[in-house]
């Protein structure tokens, strides 16, 4: 009942502000998603790490197209249901000193949007599944097409378009499976599952990139990302936050639950070109990222870097690897949020996005500099911050996979560091300019923001411990069973 | 049946009313009345009734398709509430949709080909005066148009059913079915050619790629009202004459007729959905899209003769509510100027959050976005599809599915854009209650597919 609740309470609150309208729909959506973000603590402390799937439920819903209302979660669904959770109160608390048209429906596309996250972290059903998956994008869309920047008609259109492409040949994939179910279909996990491992290697290479594409779409992959920097620099900060922290990490869990699982064959077959690809990515965003002279865009490649990185640790199918995916979409989640965050701050008081024009902030406004600093660490890795646990964990199983490719990936901490520290030389240091000798300190509630990240980089980075120990059980399972497939299977 | 006798005396009323001085009581009178039709259409359920020696029918098909058309019919003269309380012709109006709507209903209701021809020809010359109801330019090409182009489709079909008729010697659609799967060896060869002239003159009821040329001119040249009539109701008829003709009568010789109705879906498919992504005025692009939609209606036809009914129930219902939706703003807006490029929709959301979502959610759902009724219409389409093997079609329809998200958008995009003025449109609360209906019913019908795509 706990995930029932997880699922539709954002969505009665948004209800509520789409038809009641109030005056104060920022401070509403903010407390709700306060709330949102207990009831899953306490989810979390009722967590049995070896349990298996907890918190489920499997009832009919649409019978006559074989769909379940089937919800539960394991470790890898229940961290990333507590990533949503917990960011999405810092995106509202983020967009205090915005003041957006429409407040109600903005916020009540935000609460839209949690609602559909969840579902997708939490579906046990292909077809449910799905409907979240693509549920998730409406409110996005929206929120980037009403709220956006210039020219956003059709770089949106284009993110839609892109993402839906994608999402329509996964149907046809999952479509394909439930046929091959035994008796008068359905579309429960287990039995997709069974489905998928029966079909013969071929078939399963076909139904293996009917869904990497829809995933590689999402993230994005190289060659699959060319939506993502437009649609991230055009959306309002707090849909950049969405997108970036929370959204991406859907095709991520998607290829842990819905493809490796699914097609273990298509997967071996094809897991070292998904590798190349993810490598190939990592250079390509952060060689691009080194010459971003807008702030935003700059942050918006990283991120196609450090999802590369993710993507290409998840599948070489090492425990350290999975692990490492898991550590890092949470580490990368809250980061990134930050980062735009901090940009969207830069933006916001110096009216510009060009990186040459900034300067000096670091003398006038200390405080930000140093939640800057401690971002800007944890993002290239360093140790004792997050970002360091998952990068670890993930150019070690890359390296264990194929040395060259290992050595490839490796890069990404020195280019990492690099396109960083530029941006942050250029934004904080050097003399103060014209326009940032006004620069005002952090306000209460960035530090709010600010503060408690800034703090779990930290921590998470000192002792990642019981994270690790939540998904760890979830990820053994998985990779048992997928081998157990791969060697029983017929070559 | 009871929907037939009732809508007749409401056609009836309503001429009578012009001359008792009772036209201010005609709205509530034709409202309860199509109440009533709905609740006992719906009491008959699971008993088939058989009338005038069989050549009605109201079998659970009938009765199903007959409470869609009322309800569609019942939603359609709310949205179109203001055309009505016009001065001129109130009355005639009226009483024109009504019997159109008793064509209709005769059109899903009969057994036998005579019936089917006068369900056709009660519907037909209703609608060609509808749309010359304007009495301008465009309006009268629109009536002539269609007047000839409906007559030469009559003709053809009248044409297939004198040789039909002439090889096995029977009116009746179930006594042909039995006796062309009883016979089928010794069947004459006119008689394939009759069911070709049939096909070829229902596809033009239905407006089907080659037969579909009238429909935009025709659609986009009537008044909008009339327009969202042809759009919705005439479609729904035609459609379950169509699925009639041919999944009981031809049943068992489907080999003459569906390879060239597979090639009509995979025309119907893709033409007017290339053709709409070309259209400057969105009322001439929702009457492509609208041919469009016949293309996914047939394609779940074809995949499975006998079995596809419900889902053909629920695509219509789904396709219906939605252009219904669609037109009723375009009905409010062109109130104000009769300009409907997609430049008017700039801003619109500014000018009247309200409309703007109601266009949005209806757009959404006849581009098939989840969790929208359309969504759902088009997936069971599909799977149908993929089951019974027509792959190469399903890759079509994905396609033109895909193009149609594009021009649905362009509507879309421009209504959250920044617009010219932000000048409020008016809207009628009766109106805003019918859009926010209509809203809960994309929606409802989407989460809860089960109620219709169980029924058969």
């Amino acid at each position: 009942m706990m995930t029932v609740f997880l699922i539709l309470f954002p969505l009665l609150v948004a209800v509520l502000l789409f038809a009641v309208r109030p005056a104060q729909a920022k401070l509403l959506a903010l407390i709700a998603a306060v709330i949102e973000f207990i009831a899953s603590l306490v989810v979390a402390f009722n967590f049995n790490a070896l349990g298996g799937t907890q918190f489920g439920l499997d009832t009919p819903w649409m019978t006559s197209l074989g769909l379940n209302f089937a919800v539960g979660m394991d470790g890898i669904s229940l961290l990333l249901v507590l990533l949503t959770t917990f960011l999405v109160p810092f995106i509202i608390l983020s967009s205090f000193n915005h003041t957006y048209d429409k407040p109600s429906t903005f916020y009540g596309l935000i609460l839209v949007m949690q609602m559909a996250l969840i579902g997708v972290f939490v579906a046990q059903d292909g077809l449910l599944f799905y409907l979240f998956w693509e549920v998730a994008l409406i409110p996005i869309y929206f929120i980037c097409l009403i709220w956006g920047g210039e020219n956003r008609g059709w770089i949106t259109f284009k993110f839609f378009v892109y993402t839906l492409g994608g999402s329509l040949i996964m149907l046809t994939g999952l479509i394909y499976l439930y046929l091959h179910t035994p008796g008068s279909h359905t579309f429960a996990i287990s039995a997709l599952y069974e489905a998928g491992r029966s079909l013969s290697a071929i078939e399963q290479s076909v139904i293996f990139w009917t869904m990497f594409v829809a995933f590689a779409i999402k993230m994005p992959v190289f060659p699959f990302h060319t939506w993502q920097p437009d649609t991230y620099t055009v959306a309002p900060v707090q849909g950049t936050m969405l997108l970036s922290g929370i959204m991406l990490k859907m095709g991520i869990y998607g290829l842990i639950r819905w493809l490796i699982p699914v097609v273990p064959l298509g997967v071996q077959q094809w897991g070292m070109t998904a590798v190349i690809l993810s490598v190939i990515g990592i250079i390509y965003g952060s060689c691009i990222a080194l010459v971003q002279k807008d702030a935003k865009r700059l942050v918006a490649y990283s991120s196609i870097a450090h999802v590369g990185l993710i993507a290409a640790g998840l599948m070489t199918l090492n425990p350290l690897g999975v692990q490492g995916a898991m550590v890092q979409m949470l580490s990368h989640g809250i980061l990134v949020v930050a980062m735009f965050f901090i940009v969207d701050i830069l933006e916001n008081r110096l009216k510009t996005r060009a990186l040459d024009s900034m300067g000096g902030v670091r003398n006038v406004a200390p405080v930000f500099a140093t939640t800057f600093v401690v971002v800007m660490l944890g993002s290239v890795a360093l140790p004792l911050t997050s970002g360091f646990v998952g990068e670890f964990l993930l150019i070690n199983s890359i390296f264990q996979y194929h040395p060259v490719l290992g050595a490839v990936a490796g890069l990404t901490i020195i280019l990492g560091a690099v396109y960083m520290l530029i941006m942050f030389q250029k934004a904080m240091s050097g003399e103060v300019t014209a326009t940032t000798s006004g620069f005002a300190d952090l306000t209460l509630h960035e530090k709010w923001v600010l503060y408690p990240i800034a703090g779990l980089v930290i921590l998470i980075g000192v002792y990642p411990k019981p994270l690790l120990s939540i998904s760890e059980d979830a990820v053994q399972a998985l990779l048992q069973s997928v081998s157990n497939a791969t060697a029983v299977a017929p070559l | 049946m009871n929907a037939i006798l009732i809508l007749s005396g409401l056609g009836v009323a309503s001429l009578v009313a012009e001359f008792t001085n009772l036209r201010r009581w005609l709205s509530v009178v034709i409202v309860l009345g199509l109440i009533s039709a709905v609740v006992l259409t719906i009491k008959d359920w699971n008993a088939s009734h058989r009338f005038y020696n069989d050549m009605v029918v109201f079998d659970n098909f009938a009765l199903a398709f007959s409470v869609l058309i009322t309800i569609i019919g019942l939603l359609w003269f709310w949205s179109s509430a203001e055309y009505f309380l016009q001065k001129e012709a109130r009355t005639d109006r009226a009483a024109l949709a009504l019997f159109a709507m008793v064509g209709s209903i005769v059109m899903t209701s009969f057994n036998n080909m005579a019936m089917l021809f006068l369900g056709i020809e009660i519907l037909s010359i209703s609608l060609y005066a509808m749309a010359g109801l304007r009495r301008d330019l465009n309006s009268t090409e629109a009536a002539f148009k269609y007047l000839l182009m409906g007559s030469f489709a009559t003709g053809f079909l009248l044409f297939g059913i004198a040789l039909v008729y002439g090889a096995t010697g029977l009116f009746h659609v179930d006594a042909i079915a039995e006796y062309v799967s009883a016979n089928s060896a010794t069947l004459p060869g006119f008689f394939y050619i009759g069911v070709v002239l049939m096909l070829a003159g229902l596809a033009f009821k239905i407006s089907a790629v080659p037969f579909h040329f009238w429909a935009p001119d025709v659609y986009t040249g009537a008044p909008t009202t009339v327009t969202a009539f042809m759009a919705t109701i005439v479609k729904i008829a035609a459609i379950a004459s169509f699925v009639r003709v041919f999944t009981v009568a031809f049943a068992s010789v489907q080999t003459t007729w569906i390879i060239i109705l597979e090639i009509i879906t995979l025309l119907t498919l893709i033409l007017p959905n290339l053709m709409a992504a070309y259209q400057d005025s969105v009322k001439r692009m929702l009457a492509y899209s609208s041919v469009g939609h016949v293309g996914f209606i047939l394609l779940a036809m074809i995949s499975a003769p006998a079995s596809s009914n419900s889902t053909i129930l629920y695509y219509l219902t789904a396709y219906a509510v939605a252009s219904i939706g669609s037109f009723g703003i375009l009905i409010i807006l062109e109130k104000e100027t009769p300009d409907l490029t997609i430049q008017r929709f700039k801003g619109l959301f500014a000018k009247s959050p309200l409309l703007a979502i109601g266009m949005t959610v209806a757009l959404l759902s006849l581009a098939g976005i989840p969790p929208l009724a359309g969504f759902f219409a088009k997936y069971a389409v599909l799977v149908q599809a993929l089951s019974g093997g027509n792959t190469g079609l399903v890759i079509a329809a994905v396609l033109a599915s895909l193009v149609g998200v594009y021009y649905y958008f362009r509507v879309i995009i421009a209504m959250f854009l920044k617009g010219d003025d932000e000048k409020p449109v008016s809207v009628t609360t009766l109106h805003q209650i019918l859009t926010v209906l209509l809203i809960i019913l994309t929606l409802g019908l989407g989460l809860f597919p089960d109620g219709i795509l169980k029924l058969f």
